[in-house]
């Protein structure tokens, strides 16, 4: 029987380690400075680029590095925990997640043409699948690709596309056939391609947090896209999509436990500096016990997401543990910014005491990629077998 | 051609350091151990030579306990090509003659033409070691370098050292020890290649035996660590302000005596 095992390899650790100092080189105020600016952080994202951490998922006959989803997973963490909050995870999460149905599905000439670009940060991308019309159920997006003479011709509507005023490529779902009520996740097909701006107009959401990093409503006009840009099989994208939604899932939790490390550290910090009625405030348990319990749940959502990670990366099943991780790290990280910033009194308030912008960007991961609620609808249905509710 | 790099490890710069059990010894629970800034430099400097030259060998050493392994490892992901680690009990509480000993004999084994360290380490800061290794090599030394150029052939640096106000330009012949200051370089972070890369580079153990010494005793020894006083509480005078400064210088003199 296989030893349970937690030890992480000599080589995770190195690069948890490096990856927590060239994240850490990025000041909170450098951040503060990006938000404020709204200022896409191409600088940080270039140093990892140079780095070579953007290829981490990537197989090396492609350039990249053919590390794990668990790799990927301590980067996030060390990227939150540095305090760059979901204003640097995300820019470099787009480097692991989109690229997935890629190299899992995608035909030996797309890989070549696009993963080896993706490896050095020279692409860009966005991920178009959430529309006006069709948040959680996807199944009812409107967005139509025709085939017309050996190219797809693409119209419709996508909403919160993240990335989008700086992408030159997009992965997209479009409805290739009508939706059939008995196969509703049937005949939609997934792209990867090129973001052609004659085609696409992109209007900017103003949103609570993570203003660095663009969230936009598109509008796709006769875009079109070579055959070549399918991803695996037409009519079958969105089960090409699914097999990547699981590490997105872990890949957010974990970010969500780190932005929530980061926080927490200010608030010991500042529990143990400030003095009112004569003593530190962390010596009042209610100061004290919210921090070290906003810990504990830290930790718990931790394992959670490296369990995930590690099912994922022995290909096993990973469905409830992956859906788990996500819930419990995004209540786990929000709980954690909510006490450092009580923890602060006024000064939580205050832009330069820094948690408050952590406070506003990890509320996202309650809602993104997936809604706690809808977490808690699967775990019903797939794992506790209830019936389907919706 | 072949350069050394001596490494120390020392506690991340952001550690609140206490006082351990042992009041001679620092209490390591929970220290997060990094590679001493200073000796980045070094080690940027070595690898920046050798890429420049277009062949060579970078080598890392360093002294002290098995978690050393763990910064030499970090000098072979910024692209050190093996490492060395002097890793006996016989040099456990080495002061800086000690390690100086030691690292005379591991350099004359392996024979480099230059030998690269940081300025001084940033946990006790003696910045004694340098010099002492240079003197027992014979070799000239020229600590605080905030430029360095070896000459084609490989035969002398160019070493400029910081001094008040200005630069000191030293030409040494090799084989030399040059010790580094900050403002040097910049010191690479490790590429994820590099990371990988470094699983399959060598760090080689070297006993005291290795080098033909034996135990030998600190000159100097520890006779124990303090922690500073907490700072006293501040005082404001109140008064006017002809009143106020004669009590300020008064209690400049007479109470701190400052003046
Ligand atoms: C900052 C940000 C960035 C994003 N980036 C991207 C991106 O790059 N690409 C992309 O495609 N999408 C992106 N999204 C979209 C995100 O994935 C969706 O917002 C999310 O899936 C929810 O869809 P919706 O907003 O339409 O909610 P809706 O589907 O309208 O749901 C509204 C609410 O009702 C609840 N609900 C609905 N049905 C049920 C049910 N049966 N039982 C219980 N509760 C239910 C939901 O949980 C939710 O709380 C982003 C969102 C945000 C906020």
């Amino acid at each position: 029987m296989a030893p349970m095992d937690f030890q992480l390899t000599e080589q995770q650790e190195l690069i948890r380690k490096e990856v927590a100092a060239l994240a850490r080189s990025f000041s909170l105020d450098y951040w503060l400075e990006k938000d404020r600016k709204a200022e896409y952080p191409w600088d940080w994202v270039k140093k990892f680029a140079q780095a070579g951490w953007l290829g981490m998922l990537i197989p090396e006959e492609y350039g990249g590095s053919g590390l794990g989803v668990t790799e990927a997973t301590l980067m996030l963490h060390e990227i939150c925990a540095a305090g760059a909050g979901t204003t640097g995870a995300s820019p470099i999460h787009f480097y692991l997640f989109p690229p997935l149905p890629v190299m899992k599905h995608g035909a030996e000439a797309l890989k070549r043409t696009y993963l080896p670009r993706i490896a050095t940060g020279e692409i860009t991308m966005s991920f178009g699948v959430t529309e006006p019309n069709a948040g959680t159920d996807t199944s009812r997006i409107q967005t139509k690709a025709e085939l017309r003479g050996g190219r797809y011709v693409v119209n419709g509507r996508k909403v919160w596309n993240t990335n989008a005023r700086q992408a030159t490529h997009m992965l997209l779902l479009a409805r290739t056939a009508p939706r059939d009520a008995a196969k509703p996740f049937a005949g939609m097909t997934l792209f990867f391609t090129e973001f052609d701006r004659s085609k696409i107009t992109v209007r900017e959401i103003e949103k609570l947090g993570r203003a660095a990093v663009d969230s936009n409503e598109i509008f796709i006009d006769g875009l079109e896209v070579p055959e070549a840009d399918v991803v695996g099989q037409p009519g079958r994208g969105f089960y090409h999509l699914l097999d990547s939604l699981n590490p997105e899932r872990i890949f957010t939790g974990i970010e969500a436990v780190g932005i929530g490390r980061a926080a927490l550290e200010r608030g010991v910090q500042y529990a143990k500096e400030r003095v009112v009625f004569d003593r530190p405030i962390g010596q009042n348990q209610a100061i004290a016990h919210p921090l070290a319990l906003a810990w504990a749940k830290l930790e718990s959502a931790e394992l959670m997401c490296l369990k995930a990670a590690w099912l994922f990366d022995h290909g096993k099943p990973c469905g409830a543990e992956a859906n788990t991780a996500k819930l419990l790290a995004a209540e786990a990280g929000f709980e954690a910014c909510d006490v450092a910033l009580q923890t602060h009194g006024g000064y939580g308030y205050a832009k330069e005491f820094y948690v408050e912008r952590l406070w506003r960007e990890v509320r996202l991961y309650k809602i993104a990629p997936v809604s706690q609620q809808m977490v808690l609808n699967y775990l019903s249905e797939h794992v506790l077998g209830l019936p389907k509710s919706y | 051609m072949k350069i050394l790099v001596a490494i120390k490890q020392v506690p991340d710069t952001a550690t609140q350091v206490k006082v351990g059990a042992d009041p001679r010894l620092i209490d390591t629970a929970g220290i997060t151990w990094i590679v001493s800034p200073y000796d980045e430099f070094a080690v940027e400097e070595a690898l920046r030579i050798k890429e420049k030259r277009g062949q060579g060998e970078v080598v890392a050493v360093s002294l002290g306990p098995e978690r050393v392994k763990e910064a030499l490892r970090s000098c072979l992901a910024m692209g050190c090509d093996r490492a060395l680690h002097l890793n006996d009990a016989a040099w456990n509480g080495a002061d800086t003659l000690a390690t100086a000993r030691a690292l005379a004999a591991v350099i004359k084994q392996e024979q480099p033409q230059l030998v690269l360290c940081g300025r001084q380490a940033i946990d006790d800061d003696m910045g004694a070691v340098t010099a002492q290794l240079a003197e027992l090599l014979g070799w000239p030394c020229a600590s605080w370098i905030m430029e360095e150029a070896v000459d084609a052939e490989g035969t002398t640096v160019r070493a400029a050292r910081q001094v008040e106000g200005g630069l000191e330009v030293f030409d040494l012949p090799l084989p030399a020890v040059l010790a580094a200051q900050k403002g040097l370089n910049e010191p690479r972070y490790p590429t994820l290649k590099g990371i990988m890369g470094a699983k399959k580079k060598e760090i080689r153990d070297v006993k005291a035996a290795d080098l033909g010494l034996g135990a030998e005793p600190s000159q100097l020894s520890v006779v124990g660590l303090e922690a500073l006083p907490p700072r006293p509480p501040g005082r404001i005078i109140q008064g006017d302000v002809p009143t106020a400064v004669k009590e300020l210088v008064r209690a400049l003199r007479e109470d701190a005596k400052a003046i």
